[in-house]
């Protein structure tokens, strides 16, 4: 067929500088316009603030003298790692609903029909959770220490626990964005969410020793990726082998980046 | 040298047990604008998301600037502006930061979609807005930003999807003198439109849309001319009379077509219309209701509606004597 158009440019048919640097670039401006909405609604960080708060105090105070017999100081220093992969964990399922009610409400039309990578508005929105990840982090170590957690290590490994926990965020909440396509609404997202999120966050040793557990229990509770992230945490801000956890932690981010990113994009250019 | 810039045949598309397209073809000549008339459910939308490459029909082809939209989606959609059914800015953001926005993911700079940004919103009168949380915005000025945002990157074509449904009339005015500028400066515009008077006003050519199939393309003078220019509407007073104004109206009616009780969907029975070919109608129909001594309730003389359009053009059935001479 032959048409009248077509004098345009040639640059302007593929994207400036190259398609990964321009999926950076519109992945960041995406980014920052869900930075935008979570300044503009200050309330939709309760998850990440309020929450783990209420959370600490209350498995520190209200179960912690029951559970390690009087010895909360203690119990402090193993929980808190632990109350913060939950945290994250739970952190993750505000993502898969914003997407979601992106989608039902039209504004993710609009970035269909410009010239931008199918995953760009998917990266951008995982991008911005950093913020979310990084609060939950300085929020639960901050109080923790308010109410009596020590950091045994140094400041180099507390950084290091604090990266490692925004990292796994990242990864995890890439189930919330796949789960975010493929439910119908907002509230269903959640649903699902705390059906994966309270089996992984409770069946593991954040709140009690695994040794209590029953055999099969305990089976779970080993292949975990709680489990692991909580170890290695424990290790870079209470002392102790850290190696172990680390790289089954780092094997586990990669796996569901590798499961989770192509399941979620799909999904995505399945919904209509 | 072929100067369409839209160019679909044969588009299929099924959801389920729906058959939103079934065979549609679209042809759009370069700086018209055409309008798709349909009503809810005929395949409109469908039809612009395949244009669009929000959507991958079933069958079919579609070239939009020139361009395969199957084969190379990613340069259609630097030829294109969207705006959907619903106003789809995002509330939180600011009316600059959504313009701007959209310049950034058109590969624009920083500075360059600022600018870009604060030209739009003046020329859509939204600068004292530009600054505020566009969920404080009224419904016209959403749609004014969400039509913003489809032309930040000067398309060539642009696709306007029910773009004043839900406008009150006034705003709806407003609406049609946006897409009769951009059409000046050289765009190709193709809206869908639930309103004939809409579809009058703006376009070149006019479609009509049914169940997933073209069932008629025409000027919109031709295709006035083949449901009848206008309507004229009378409900006597006496519901027993309504066979004596059938009478009288049936004088006037324009070649090829009979007056009938009115067939609008939603209006209560007793009233009779018939298309006329201009006003001299009432010349010569006042007088005759006079002398019959009619009293009338109703008198109106209007563009058909929509109902009215798919009557005539779907024969209604029951009429196949008008049908064939219409068609």
């Amino acid at each position: 067929m032959t048409t009248a158009v077509l004098d345009a440019p040639t640059h302007l048919d593929s994207p400036r500088g190259g398609s990964f640097l321009a999926l950076v670039r519109h992945a960041g401006a995406l980014a920052k316009r869900s930075l935008i909405k979570t300044v503009r609604t200050p309330e939709a960080l309760i998850d990440v603030t309020i929450q783990p708060v209420i959370f600490l105090l209350m498995f520190t105070y209200l179960f912690g003298g029951a559970i390690a017999d009087g010895d909360r100081h203690g119990y402090l220093q193993l929980l808190l790692p632990g109350m913060l992969a939950q945290s994250l964990a739970m952190g993750s399922i505000a993502l898969g609903q914003n997407l979601n009610s992106d989608i039902e409400k039209g504004v993710f039309d609009r970035f269909r029909s410009l010239p931008v990578s199918r995953s760009a508005p998917l990266v951008g929105a995982v991008l911005a959770d950093i913020v979310r990840y990084a609060t939950v982090s300085v929020v639960t170590l901050g109080f923790g220490m308010i109410i009596g957690f020590r950091i045994e290590t140094g400041t180099t490994a507390t950084l290091g626990a604090i990266a490692l926990a925004i990292a796994f965020g990242l990864c995890f909440g890439w189930i919330s964005v796949w789960v975010g396509m493929k439910v119908r609404t907002p509230g269903a997202v959640q649903g699902v969410m705390f059906l994966l999120v309270f089996p992984l966050s409770f069946g593991s040793d954040v709140f009690v020793p695994a040794g209590t557990l029953p055999g099969w229990l305990q089976g779970f509770v080993k292949v975990n990726p709680i489990t692991h992230l909580v170890g290695a945490e424990r290790g870079l801000l209470i002392g102790g082998p850290v190696a172990h956890h680390l790289w089954l932690t780092l094997a586990w981010m990669a796996g569901l980046l590798v499961v989770f990113v192509p399941l979620a994009l799909r999904a995505y250019s399945k919904r209509t | 040298m072929d100067d369409l810039v839209v160019r679909a045949e044969g588009l299929r598309k099924r959801f389920g047990k729906t058959q939103a397209l079934d065979g549609v073809d679209l042809a759009m000549r370069r700086g018209t604008v055409l309008g798709v008339l349909g009503p809810n459910g005929a395949g409109k939308t469908t039809a612009v998301r395949v244009l669009a490459t929000l959507l991958r029909p079933d069958e079919g082809t579609a070239f939009v600037a020139g361009v395969d939209v199957l084969r190379e989606p990613q340069k259609v959609r630097r030829r294109i502006g969207l705006t959907g059914q619903y106003a789809s800015v995002d509330e939180d953001l600011t009316g600059t930061q959504n313009l701007v926005l959209i310049g950034r993911l058109l590969d624009l700079t920083t500075r360059d979609a600022r600018k870009r940004a604060a030209e739009l919103l003046e020329w859509f009168d939204l600068t004292e807005a530009a600054g505020r949380p566009a969920k404080t915005y009224s419904g016209g000025m959403r749609r004014r930003l969400d039509l913003a945002a489809s032309l930040v990157g000067h398309p060539e074509v642009i696709f306007l999807d029910e773009p004043t449904t839900g406008l009150d009339p006034a705003k709806r005015e407003d609406m049609w003198g946006v897409v009769r500028t951009q059409v000046a400066q050289g765009s190709s515009v193709l809206l869908t439109t639930q309103y004939l008077e809409e579809a009058d006003a703006l376009a070149d050519e006019i479609v009509v849309v049914n169940h997933g199939k073209v069932i008629a393309q025409d000027t919109p003078d031709g295709l006035k001319r083949r449901v009848g220019g206008q309507t004229l509407r009378i409900r006597p007073a006496d519901p027993s009379r309504l066979p004596d104004v059938l009478e009288i109206l049936g004088r006037v009616a324009s070649p090829g077509t009979t007056a009938a009780p009115d067939a609008a969907a939603g209006s209560r029975p007793g009233a009779a219309s018939v298309p006329v070919p201009d006003d001299s109608a009432l010349d010569d129909v006042i007088p005759a209701l006079r002398r019959a001594g009619i009293e009338i309730n109703e008198f109106g003389l209007h563009l058909p509606s929509l109902d009215e359009v798919f009557h005539t053009l779907t024969g209604g059935e029951n009429d196949k004597k008008k049908t064939e001479a219409l068609v």
